[in-house]
Parts: structure tokens; sequence; C-alpha cells
């Protein structure tokens, strides 16, 4: 009895049966790949045309700041409390410009907000569906109505972009959403889009901004990177970038052509489709405890010699 | 009724002096989690955009929960694989994971920014299937009830042959004119346990089945446990970026919940000056290998599957971490081999020890060390983040000790040593075996 007999050992390979499933997941993953609908509503922000003026900045708060809770920013050096200076997207930013020096005569700039995946990581995994993605207009939104603050879309943005108000009794997560509630709804455009003085930021759908710009990279191929950073990353995004640098001195990852979100929900779907493997799992470890103890209660000779 | 003998109430004081020190200690914590309350969690921890699990996810949940498996895997040793030998170690088991899956309730509630809208999690429609988290939070709700649950027949039992002192004893300290009448107290305490002395058989009857279910669940939210870090594909190091998450850390609470049921035992035969359980002790250990070296096998082959090897051995600061938390389990196991050390209280200790930590490591490096958000995050816990943890974990400790000075809970070994002498075979015959029966096949006598 003290020694572990095959057939013991295959019982408890047995009672760790679900968590095998999970092997099969590990080699199944091969790519079914991802329906993107170019018919959503997007950004398309050319970092060469950026002047760095920063009114989308300060457009996107004045705009949101009743309805997302955002909140002018004082800098450290900011004594007197004269400058709106964030130094990161944070909870009281949605959007930020910043400039990257290469060298003294080569920079360039770039806004951060949301990025509006196509299939976003936080709605893949925010657990009380307080991430959202819209249908028609493929505005990733946020409810704080329904938030727990467990920040777990924190982690699974691969562009770092959902915040947290860390300062706050009341928390909430901070970014973008297209200006849904806000310009979009009165004006049909985005507030920095329609602010930018350069024309940098342009609002529009996916497919028209894909072709325009397609044809600026055409039109002018000395001025850019020849990529338009969003199209295929994390399995595309709504907000497309432009620019003369490498984008990932721009501080924008690289992310392959798959979405994170396929790859972690083909697995959880593995193992818990149709809740078939928890459920047979359950079912066949009932078998074997009330059999064994079956065995004790009546048949004492013949468990120990089963037991062996 | 004979099965109840089987448990024993610790005799001796509740209030002694590490009770107090460890009281100190929690109240310091939870002085933290009030500024929390107030000045927002930013106020007393390091987290931030970048880093935003800390080490409350990180130590009281993933690992938390892990150490708390013991009352896991000593159930699938007991009542799936049929050793109902180590069934004296299941109660001390379970009131470990009760307190250890408490913790991690409780930390999560610390935690959570805006846990007031928790609620949504019984609301159908918010339901979010695809997120690894729901299915943690879901399975683990459920399990710390099952937990409850199992450990009901020890509570219920103590209610039953209780003479109420205690009860008594604070109704006399009470001043006259507050305290209940001495009659009609006597009388609900009498309806009590009556009302417990009915329940008891019943429960025992079904108790089968939710343990079967306090064996399905935790295999399921470990799995997820590690399923969470799945979508960091950007994020985590390579070395722990896997699609073998779930698997790994599904086997890596198995080996910790032996380990741990090991460790608990000769702490606390050490610490209540009881003999220790050697013999059960040395065949659980006996198990852990085969567990640790399936682990090891996945994690090298997988590795070797993705042409990582090279950066475990590069010998820089992830491949640092991945070598401590590997060499902890793989030599920890290798000590269990050896059949003389799986006799020996001293080296039994010290292999369940670094099977423990390498284990936990393994978490941390998951969740923590091998994360990494792009340039400039950085965290290390504040003292007021670790402040809260500790004050939990005191917490914990503190109601282990009060409970099994309360209700029957360590193995009674008296009854233990006579099984020895007489040897194996008699264990299962006449009177005797009653007493060696699960919980939940004993009849309502
Ligand atoms: S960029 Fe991040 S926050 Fe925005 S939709 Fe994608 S995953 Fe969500
Ligand atoms: S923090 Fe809020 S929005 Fe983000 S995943 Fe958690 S519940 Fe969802
Ligand atoms: S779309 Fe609206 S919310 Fe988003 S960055 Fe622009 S102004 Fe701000």
């Amino acid at each position: 009895m003290k020694k572990t007999s095959r057939r013991d050992f295959l019982k408890l390979a047995g009672a760790t049966g679900a968590g095998l499933l999970a092997c099969g997941a590990g080699n199944a993953l091969a790519n079914e790949g991802l329906q993107v609908n170019n018919d959503e509503l997007g950004m398309l922000y050319d970092a060469t045309k950026c002047v760095g003026c920063k009114a989308c900045m300060s457009a996107c708060k004045r705009v949101n700041s009743d309805y997302g809770s955002l909140s002018y920013e004082k800098a450290k050096f900011d004594e007197d409390g004269l400058w709106d200076a964030p130094s990161d997207l944070s909870g009281s930013t949605r959007t930020l410009i910043k400039l990257f020096k290469e060298s003294e005569k080569r920079w360039s700039y770039v806004k951060y907000s949301c990025m509006h995946c196509q299939k976003p990581s936080c709605v893949s995994v925010c657990p009380v569906s307080a991430m959202t993605k819209e249908k028609v207009s493929g505005i990733v939104d946020y409810n704080k109505n329904t938030c727990i603050g467990c920040r777990y879309c924190q982690i699974a943005c691969p562009y770092n972009i959902p915040k947290f108000q860390w300062e706050k009794a009341v928390p909430q997560i901070v970014k973008c959403d297209l200006c849904k509630a806000t310009n979009l709804r009165e004006k049909g455009i985005t507030a920095c889009a329609e602010t930018c003085p350069a024309g940098a930021i342009k609002f529009g759908k996916r497919k028209d901004l894909l072709e325009e710009a397609h044809q600026r990279l055409k039109d002018a191929p000395d001025k850019y990177v020849a990529h338009v950073y969003g199209e295929h990353e994390g399995g595309g995004t709504n907000h497309l970038y432009l620019a003369s640098m490498p984008f990932n001195k721009l501080g924008l990852p690289e992310i392959k052509p798959e979405a994170p979100a396929e790859f972690s929900e083909k697995i959880q779907h593995t193992i818990y489709k149709g809740f078939i493997a928890p459920v047979a799992l359950y079912s066949t470890l009932c078998f074997i405890a009330v059999k064994n103890m079956k065995k004790h209660q009546g048949h004492d000779d013949d468990h120990q010699k089963g037991g062996k | 009724m004979g099965h109840s003998e089987e448990y024993k109430k610790l005799e001796g004081k509740i209030f002694t002096k590490s009770f107090f020190i460890l009281l100190s200690v929690v109240l310091l914590g939870f002085y933290f989690v009030g500024v929390r309350y107030v000045k927002g969690i930013g106020a007393v921890s390091n987290m931030s955009d970048g880093y935003p699990w800390g080490i409350w996810i990180t130590y009281d949940v993933a690992t938390g929960t892990a150490i708390a498996c013991g009352g896991y895997a000593v159930a699938i040793l007991v009542y799936i694989r049929n050793r109902m030998q180590y069934h004296p170690m299941i109660r001390s088991a379970i009131l470990t994971s009760m307190f250890g899956y408490g913790l991690a309730g409780f930390s999560v509630m610390v935690d959570l920014g805006r846990p007031w809208n928790a609620y949504n999690f019984f609301i159908p429609s918010k339901w979010q299937a695809n997120s690894a988290m729901f299915e943690v939070a879901l399975c683990v709700m459920a399990y710390s009830t099952v937990l409850i649950l199992e450990f009901l027949p020890a509570i219920l039992t103590s209610i039953e042959k209780s003479k109420w002192d205690r009860m008594n004893a604070i109704r006399n300290w009470l001043h006259p004119k507050i305290a209940p009448d001495k009659k009609t107290m006597e009388d609900k305490l009498e309806m009590v346990r009556l009302g417990a002395a009915w329940l008891n058989p019943r429960l025992n009857k079904v108790l089968i089945f939710f343990i079967v279910l306090g064996i399905t669940l935790p295999t399921m939210h470990q799995s997820s446990l590690g399923s969470l870090l799945l979508i960091a594909s950007t994020k985590l190091h390579p070395l722990w970026h896997t699609g073998f998450l779930p698997l790994l850390f599904l086997l890596n609470c198995v080996f910790i919940g032996y380990s741990i049921a090991i460790l608990e035992s000769i702490i606390s035969s050490y610490s209540f000056k009881r003999p220790f359980e050697i013999e059960e002790l040395s065949g659980l250990a006996g198990l852990i290998p085969f567990v640790t070296v399936i682990w090891l096998t996945v994690v090298i082959g997988d590795l070797a599957h993705r042409n990582q090897i090279s950066a475990a051995l590069k010998g820089d600061f992830y491949s640092g971490w991945f070598m401590t938390e590997f060499l902890l389990v793989a030599c920890g196991s290798l000590i269990l081999f050896v059949k003389k050390a799986r006799k020996s209280a001293r080296w039994l200790f010290i292999s369940a020890s670094m099977i423990v930590l390498g284990g936990a490591l393994y978490r941390f490096n998951v969740y923590l060390i091998g994360f990494n958000p792009g340039q400039g995050w950085k965290y290390f816990p504040s003292f007021a983040e670790v402040m809260i943890t500790v004050g939990i974990v005191a917490l914990e400790i503190l109601g282990y000790k009060v409970f099994v000075a309360l209700f029957p809970v360590l193995p009674n070994m008296d009854l233990h040593g006579a099984h020895k002498k007489k040897g194996h075979a008699k264990k299962h015959k006449g009177s005797e075996a009653d007493k060696t029966l699960p919980a939940g096949e004993a009849h309502a006598h």
C-alpha cells in the first residue's frame, strides 16, 4: 500500500484531467484569422503633419472633463498652477502629444490615445463587461457604473492605454472613447480631430482612412516609413498612424498581427467549451469517490486486495 | 458518532503571548487598509499604470490560493486515490484552505478599485465568459462556500457536545443589567444544539458531493489563474509566456498543496508539542516527485519547443529568477527520492520548504518578475502594501490557532498511536473501521 502503483498514478492524472486539456489547446492554435470590419470609425494621425501645438489635448479635456472625470494636471515644476502639463496618459488625460528626439535635427511628434482595436484585449478580459466594443461604430467604450476596478484591462492592453485614478478614493479607469457621449454625438466628429489646426488628425471610416494613408505613402515615399501602423498590429486597430521615424522609436510597440485576445480566448474556450470538460470532470470524480467509499464501507477484504 | 473521535480539540489557552503579537500585526495592517479606503490605493501602494497588479494579487491571490491548496491536494489523495489512511489530515488541511481563500477574498476587496460594483458578478447580462478572471472569481467564491460546508461537520459536532461553558462565562462576566436572562439563554442554546444534532448526520450523507465539488473547482480556477496572463503576450517574458500556463499552474498548485500539508503538519506538531505524523507524511512525500517531474518536463519541453532554452541559460536577470525557481523545485524533489529522507522530519521539512518556495516563486515570476510593461516602469511593494499582506496572513494564523482550540480539527493522536501498534491489517476492521471512514459515510446513529 505504501508503493504508488501505476493505477493509482493514473487516477491522479485523471484528477488533473481538465488541465491536460490545456495541452491540446497549446498545440491547437492554428490561426483562423479575424474578421476585420473596415466600416468602423477611427482616426488617422500623421506625425509628419503634427506641429505639436497640443490643441487636441486641451480640446479633449475641455469636451470630456465632466463626462470622463478628467482634470488639469500640474507638473512638478509648476508651483503656481499655470500649466496643464501631464507627463503621460493618466487618470486625468485621455490623449497626449509627445516629442521624440533622435538627434538635435531629427525628431517627431506622436499622439497617444486608445487604439480602438478590432479585437480589443481590454474587452476580452473585463470580467463584468465594463469595457465594450460597439457593434456598428467599433468604439471601445468604458462604463464606470459596472467597472469593479480590477485593472485587468491595464494588464491586457498591449499599448498600456487604460489608466487608473490611483490617488482617488472613488477611482475609475480613464481612456479615449472617441468622444462617443460628447463631441461625436453633438457634432459627428471627435474633438481632437475637429480642433487640429494642421490637419494631422483625420476622422472617418477605417476603410477611407486606410485608402488615404496608402495614397499618402505612394505620393511621398521619401517622407514616410513605408508602413501604416495599426493596419495589422494586434489584429488591426481603428486608430492608424503614419510617421517619418520607425514606430518603435515613437513608443509604439511592435506587435504581431495576431490579436493577443485571439490566443488567450482560444485556449480558454478549448478548456471550457460548452462546460463539457468541467462537468465531465465532476461526474468522473464523483463516480470514483463514491465507489471508493463504498469499497471501504462494505468489502473490507476486497478493499485490502484491490488497494495494493 | 464514532467517527468524530478521529479528531480532537487542542488543549490549552487561546490568549497566549503569540496571540497578542499576531493581533498587533493584524491591527497595523488594518490601519493601512483604512488609509487605502480614505485616500485611494495610490496612497498606500507603489502600484502604477504599468504595474496595475502588485503583491496583493501576486501573493495574496495567485500564490496564497496555491498555498491554500492543501485541502484540495489531500482531498484528491483521500477520496480519489482512495488512501483513507490520510483522512485524519483532512480537517486541518481544509481549515488552512478556508483561511487561505478567505485571505484571497479579503485582499481582493482591498485591491479592487470599485468594490461596490462587485455585485455585477451575479448579474448574468454582465457575464463575460471570455474573461479568465470571471472564471476565477466565480470558482473561488463557489469553492469558499464549499470549504465552509466541508468544515461544517467539525463545528456542528462541537456544538452538539458543547456545554456552553464559554457562553456562560461571558454571560456571568457581563453586567447583570445587560446580561440575557439565564433561563431564556439556556433554552435558546439548547435549540441551537438540537438543530446542529439534526443537521449533522444529514449533511454527512451528501458531504461527498461537496467534497468532489471541492476537487473540481480548484482544478478549474487554479488553471485559470495561469490563463489570466495568457493575454499579456507582449509584456510577459517568453520564459514564462506559453500556452501551457494553465496546465503549469494546475500542476504547480498540486505539488505546493502536498508540500504545504507536510509543512503544516510538521509545524503544528512542533509548536503544539504533539508527536510528528511521520508515517502519513512520508507517504505524502512519496507522491510529490510524480507531480513535480511532470511539471519540470512540461517546462523544459515547452521551452525547447519554443527555442527558449538559451534564454533560460543566458545568465541575465530573467534567467536568474527562472533558474532559481526551477532548481528549488527540482532539488527539493530530488531529496524526496531518497527513502531515508522521507522518514526524517528534518529532511521532509527542508525539501517541502524548497518546493513551496520554488513553486511560489514560479507564480511571482509569472505575475511580477517576468512582467515587463515597457520602458520606465518599475515596481517594488511599499511598506504599507507589505504590511497589509502581512496583517492578513497574521489574521489567518490567528484564526487557525483559535479554530483548532475551539473545534476538533487536529488528528487524535491517541487513536492514531493505537493504529500503529496494532498494525495495518487491523486498521479497517471492527469498530476501528468506523473511525477511519470518511465523514460522508458515517451513518446517522
Ligand atoms: S488600445 Fe488598449 S484600451 Fe484601447 S481598445 Fe486596444 S486594448 Fe483596449
Ligand atoms: S478595471 Fe474595470 S474596465 Fe478594467 S477590466 Fe476591471 S472591471 Fe473591466
Ligand atoms: S477622440 Fe475624443 S476622447 Fe479620444 S482623444 Fe480625441 S478628443 Fe479625446
